[in-house]
Order: structure tokens, then sequence, then C-alpha cells
């Protein structure tokens, strides 16, 4: 039998066991595995590593069609295989906007033909993300994308109408509206948290209760038509106590945070550089706590990058100029490691789950014939990430497979390294073999 | 001295009080001179870089820059990446190809001059001359001077500062500079137009005009613009006047010898009357006069270090 056979690797955070992987499925686990495998197979010494099932994220721009300069879909997913991830959910706020079933064929064809991860593609909530016109969601659902998250990510669904038909309709294909929290008249012009320190910079204020009303109206109407809704990096203390509260009640929310929200404070700001200017924007060290806290006992759900990818000239300029944003693929599992396994918060299963499974099952992409976020088990697609958690690395922008460059961390040394990426037993990402 | 003005908090006691001495000489060695040119900055460029029109204040560095014999190039870059035209990177690269020594900038928004002196894109000393609704330190140092002219140190006095503080840079420059000069410092406003935090800053703060103004050794008015009601800052030109405005009345509660700045430009019958303008106790007028000197003392300051020109003594 030919295939490969990975050894010693730490399934989930366990003990060392053999993984053998052979036409893109997980064919045998633990003692069996080297004896089946044969003198043909390929074999990867994984001893140290952690094996996590592929890492799946919820929110990721790729910024094609129309904003190739930043991003592409082939550069994109590249950045996602070596950051872990063997799926991605393409935002839809390209351009033009992903809010009909031609564009979200298009990001999805192109997905496939990249090969690095495979791309879920987002569908618009509303015509052209203007929040006037339901997009014609079914189309999307049903086109070969078939699209099950829904989102005007970058802008608010703000009318509360429109808002409560999308999370109805979306109920006829098990579609779920993922809402970017953001109530527009509290936050016209905002720059940063308001706080003590957008009042000393002169930066317009973005309240935490901006995102809290919306989260507070969202999980009601939700629970009112008895549909479920996942709301985008959620970043306040406040906005964690509303879905805590909707979860004791049993309401079906589900909730995202992006691993720049569990690291980084508003106090960056400081120095006006807009490699920190991202909405939500950062918040208070109060707010960090909250969030980390939120994540480990499951109240957050998941992690998404909410990568997004900005030319240099975005970002090289005064504050108020500069585009929001910040990249976040390549970086997350650091982050995650650093923030909440590192602290005793999360162990490697629990990032498994907030990484992989609960992002697959939030996407709908834990079923159908190329699932992601499924137990690392026998019979299984071999969709894998090998980590090695013991070495420490400074990030380096130039080092990054994006295109662009925009990243928070530049300098900072962070915990651990994404050794190799399978998809479905390909290898997408290899520290010593480069990327596929 | 600190390299570059980009916030009055910035500037130490010692800092502070030598910018007020130097201004103090710069004000001795011009005051009623037939020629008011002092050769210390010769051969040196600075230049004024306005992304926003302000003709008062870019005139005002540009006579405290003559004054000194700099060579000033007035730049006003109007439109910035904002409304796409050149990028603020580029025209600090521009400067610097040309060989500025000192920049004197204004800019829409808060942060711009920081962003010009930290990012390693021009060498030059940096002046902010107001940014957005963060600062503008050379304003504090002439209000401080204005008002050191008249009631001697500023150590436990009583300032009363009146209106948009929350878009007021000219406020959160002399919160922080009369805080390093001892002075006690009263913001009032409506809760509105007061920033969130502020209890944070080295100040006290009312919403009360008429309790506040009874101590007082100086008023300052803040400008305010009527369009603030269109975002329900308050809701109408009339009620704040009557509620925040300065006049006859209320400068009637305040100490006989109390003075009155207002950093211009005015909004008569908004938040100050003509005749509380005009009258005795208004330095106003002599704040834009102060304000040359204040100029020329923090150019001298900053360009004349590497300098090995004559000082302002030895000049005349």
């Amino acid at each position: 039998m030919s295939g490969t056979l990975i050894t010693g690797a730490r399934v989930l955070g366990g003990d060392p066991q053999d993984v053998l992987i052979d036409d893109g499925v997980i064919v045998a686990l633990g003692a069996g595995a080297r004896e089946q495998a044969g003198d043909d197979a390929t074999t990867i010494d994984a001893t140290g590593l952690i094996a996590l099932p592929g890492l799946v994220d919820l929110h990721t721009h790729l910024r094609e069609p129309g904003r190739e300069d930043a991003e592409t879909v082939e550069t994109g997913t590249r950045a996602a295989a070596r950051g872990g991830f063997t799926a991605v959910h393409a935002m839809a706020n390209t351009d033009p906007v992903a809010d009909t079933a031609g564009v979200v064929e298009q990001v999805w064809r192109l997905g496939r033909e990249a090969g690095h991860a495979d791309v879920r593609p987002v569908g618009a909530v509303t015509i052209g993300l203007k929040g006037e016109r339901l997009a014609e969601l079914g189309a999307m659902a049903e086109s070969a994308a078939g699209v099950r998250v829904f989102s005007d990510d970058g802008v608010c669904v703000h009318d509360a109408m429109l808002m409560r038909r999308a999370l109805e309709y979306v109920k006829a294909f098990d579609g779920v509206i993922a809402q970017h929290a953001q109530e527009p008249r509290l936050t016209e012009g905002a720059q940063m948290n308001e706080g003590e320190l957008s009042g000393r910079l002169g930066l317009r204020g973005w309240p935490s209760v901006a995102e809290e009303a919306i989260v507070a109206r969202d999980v009601l109407l939700a629970a009112h038509v008895g549909s479920r809704v996942h709301i985008c990096h959620l970043s306040t203390k406040g906005s964690v106590e509303i879905v805590r509260l909707a979860k004791e009640r049993g309401l079906p929310v589900t909730a995202e945070v992006t691993p720049h929200h569990l690291l980084l404070t508003d106090e960056l700001v400081a120095g006006y550089d807009p490699r920190y200017k991202v909405n939500p924007p950062l918040r208070s060290a109060a707010d960090v706590a909250a969030l980390r806290e939120a994540l480990a006992d499951g109240t957050i759900d998941i992690v998404a990058t909410d990568h997004a990818p900005h030319p240099v000239e975005a970002k090289d300029c005064e504050w108020d100029a500069a585009a929001f944003g910040m990249l976040g693929l390549e970086t997350a599992l650091s982050v995650v490691q650093h923030t909440m396994v590192d602290t005793g918060l999360l162990d490697w299963a629990g990032v498994a789950d907030r990484m992989s499974f609960a992002p697959a099952r939030i996407g709908r992409c834990d079923t159908g014939d190329q699932p992601h976020g499924r137990p690392v088990a026998v019979g299984e697609p071999a969709n894998l990430t090998l980590v090695d958690a013991s070495t420490t690395t400074t990030v380096d922008p130039s080092a990054s497979a994006s295109l662009s460059r925009n990243t928070p961390y530049e300098g900072m040394k962070l915990p651990g390294t994404v050794v190799a990426t399978f998809l479905r037993g390909r290898p997408t990402h290899h520290t010593t073999g480069g990327t596929a | 001295m600190i390299r570059h003005l980009l916030s009055a908090g910035d500037l130490s006691l010692d800092d502070a009080t030598l910018v007020l001495d130097t201004a103090d000489e710069m004000a001795r060695l011009t005051e009623g001179r037939a020629v008011k040119k002092l050769p210390t900055l010769r051969g040196r460029t600075v230049v004024n870089l306005f992304f926003e029109d302000s003709t008062r204040t870019r005139t005002s560095f540009e006579l405290a820059a003559k004054r000194l014999s700099a060579d000033v190039v007035n730049f006003s870059a109007k439109g910035s990446s904002l409304s796409k035209g050149e990028s603020l990177k580029d025209t600090a690269l521009t400067l610097e190809a040309m060989g500025a020594d000192g920049v004197v900038v204004r800019h829409s928004a808060s942060g711009a001059p920081y962003r010009l002196a930290t990012s390693g894109w021009i060498n030059a000393c940096v002046v902010n001359a107001g940014d957005g609704t963060h600062e503008h330190p050379t304003q504090a140092l002439l209000d401080a001077f204005t008002m050191r002219r008249h009631l001697g140190d500023l150590a436990g006095k009583q300032i009363v500062i009146v209106g948009d503080v929350l878009h007021s840079r000219v406020a959160r420059s002399n919160v922080l500079l009369l805080a390093t000069l001892g002075a006690e410092v009263t913001l009032v406003a409506p809760p509105t137009l007061l920033p969130n935090g502020i209890e944070h800053w080295p100040c006290a703060t009312s919403y009360d005009l008429d309790d506040a103004l009874s101590g007082a050794d100086a008023v300052m008015m803040l400008r305010v613009q009527s369009e603030r009601m269109n975002a329900a800052f308050f809701p109408s030109a009339r009620e704040y006047s009557r509620r925040y405005g300065l006049d006859a009345r209320r400068q009637a509660l305040m100490p006989p010898e109390a003075l009155v700045l207002h950093p211009g430009p005015m909004n008569r019958g908004m938040e100050i009357t003509a005749e509380v303008a005009d009258s005795a106790r208004s330095v106003i007028v002599e704040q834009v006069t102060n304000g040359v000197y204040v100029r020329m003392a923090v150019l001298y300051l900053m360009l004349a270090g590497t300098n090995t020109g004559p000082t302002p003594e030895e000049a005349a």
C-alpha cells in the first residue's frame, strides 16, 4: 500500500501515534498504521508535533475579484495553507460584490484552480451591500458554490425589517446570516474604540454600545423567527454578556472572535500607526480578557481571522485616510496558542473545536462531498495540520504569502509553527518542502 | 528642548518655561522697533505645510519665521490623500528633497504631524500647527504667554475653558500645558461636547457656566460651529448661546480683573457677545500679537540648536 505515514503525531495534543493517509482519506490510526503502510509509503516524522484537523476560517477577505493588487484567491489561499487552514470562507465585499450566483461561482472556481485550500464563498445579504434589497440568496445557495453563509460584512445589515426577512428566508436552505454588528449612526466617521484614549488623541470614538445594540437586537430577532444568527468579530465585553445570556436561554446564536481582538488593545493606537486600524476597533484590556474567557467557556464558538489585506499605500498615510483591516491567516494559530493555550485557557482539543469543528458546523461545510472540520479518525478526509508548538518566531511581514504586508504583529515574537498542512491527503504546505 | 512639537503634553515644565521666557525675549527685542528682523535662522528653511485653510495661523508662523530671517515656503497642499490629492508621504518626501529644516504642519486628520515626525519620511523638525481634533500646542503656548503677562506665574491660577471641548484641539493643548504650569483648569460645556474619558484629564469639568465664573482668573471661550446642532450636540445656536455664551451679564459674575480669551476666529453672538469681545478685559487681539513671539521662540529653540548663528541677544 502507498500513501503517507505520519509518525508520532500528538493528535489533538494527545499521546503520540501514527497516522496513515491514502487517497485523501485517513486509513489507519495508532498501532496498526505502520504495518499497514508498507515500504512504499512516504514517511513524515511528526515526533513532538501536534496534529489538528485542517483549520476552517469563517471570515476571510480574498479581495478577488476587484482588488487583485491587495490579494488574489491564489495568494490568499496560499497564506491560508501556510496558516494551517484547509478551508476559508471568502467574504462578499469584492468588486463586483458577491451578490449573484455568477460571482460566487467565479470565486469558488478560482479556489479550486489554485488548490491551496477549499474556498467557500460567502454571499452578500443585500444587493451591492447597500442594505436596501435582498440579493438572490437562493440562487447563490443552489449554485455550484453551494453558499450557506451570507453576510454584508464591512457594513451592518442595520435595517431591522430587512434583517428579519434575511434570517427567515435562509431557513429554506439551512443558511446563516453572519452579521457585522455596527450601528451606523453611532459610528459615523468613527476611528477607534471610544474611551479615554480616543478623547485624548482626538480620534472619533467607536462606542461599544454600537456593536452591542445590534447584537442584542439580532439575537432577539433570531429567536423571534426561529433562525440561527452568527455574530462576526465580536469585540466587546458587553457583546459577550449578551451572547452568554442568549445561549443560556437556548437562543440559536453563534459568535466569532478574531485573533487580533484576543491579543491587541487600543493602547496601540497612541502612535497613530494605521496598521492598528481595524473594524471593529481594538478595544480595552478588559474587553480582551472577557473575549478570551468567552472563547474558553464556549460563549464565543470560534476564532475567525477577518484576514483583510490592503496595499502599502492604504496604510502608509495618516490615520483618518487609512483603510480598516489586518492580515490574519498566517498568524492566527500562533496568536491563539499564545493567548489561549500557553495561558492554560484552552487545550489543543479546544483549539481544534474553535478553529475547525465549530466553524465547519456553522458554515455547513462539515457534510457533503468534501467536508471539513471532521474528526481525526479512520475513514475521514485527510485534512490535517501539523503544528510545532515548541518554536518561537519573530513575525516578518516580507515572509508572508499574502500580497499585502499589513500585519499588526511585525517584530512580535509568537509561539508555534505550522509545519505542514494536508488537504485531502495532499500537502498544501510543508516548512521543509515549501508550498504546494 | 524637544526635537518635534507635536503635543503640548510633550513639554516639561522647564521646556514650557523656556519657550515662554524666550518669547518674552523675542517681544523685548522686536516690540517698538522699526526693523523687527533678527538674523538668527538665516539660511534655514521653514515650510508651512497647510492641508487645511488657516490664514491666521499660517500668517503668524510665516511672520515668526521671517522675523528670524529664515527662508519661508508656504506649501498649501489643499486636499490630502483623503481627497485623492498627493499623499502625506509623497508631500513629505518632496519637502525632504527640497531640504526643509522645519515643517510647520496643519492638517484636518488628528495625528498627521505625528505620522510626519515618526514615519521616517523626513528628517526635519515638525511643529504641529493644529491637527484635526487633537492638538494645537503653539496656541496653548500663546494663550499661556498672554495670561502670564497679565497674571504673572500661572501656578494656582483658575482658568475656565468654555465650549466645544470634544472637537477642540485648543482645549486639549491648553489643558495639558496649563496642568504642567500648575494652573487649575475647569472645562465647561454641555455634556454632549465633553469627550468620553474626560475624568482622566488633569482638570475639573462643569456643565454650569455661571457657577464656574466666580473664581476665574481667566476665561477662554472656544469657537463653536453652529453646524454642530445638526448632529444633535445641542438643540439650537440660540440655546447654546443662552447656556454657554459669554455675555455682559456673565462677565459681571467674573472677578473684575479676570481676562477674556478666544483663539479666534470668533462667532460673535454665538459663544461670545461683541460687547464682551471688545471689552477692556478682553485680550483677544493681544493673543494674535503674542502668537508671533511664541512661534518665533518655538522655531528658534527647535531650529537654532544645530546652528552656529548668533543668539537673539548677540544679534540684536
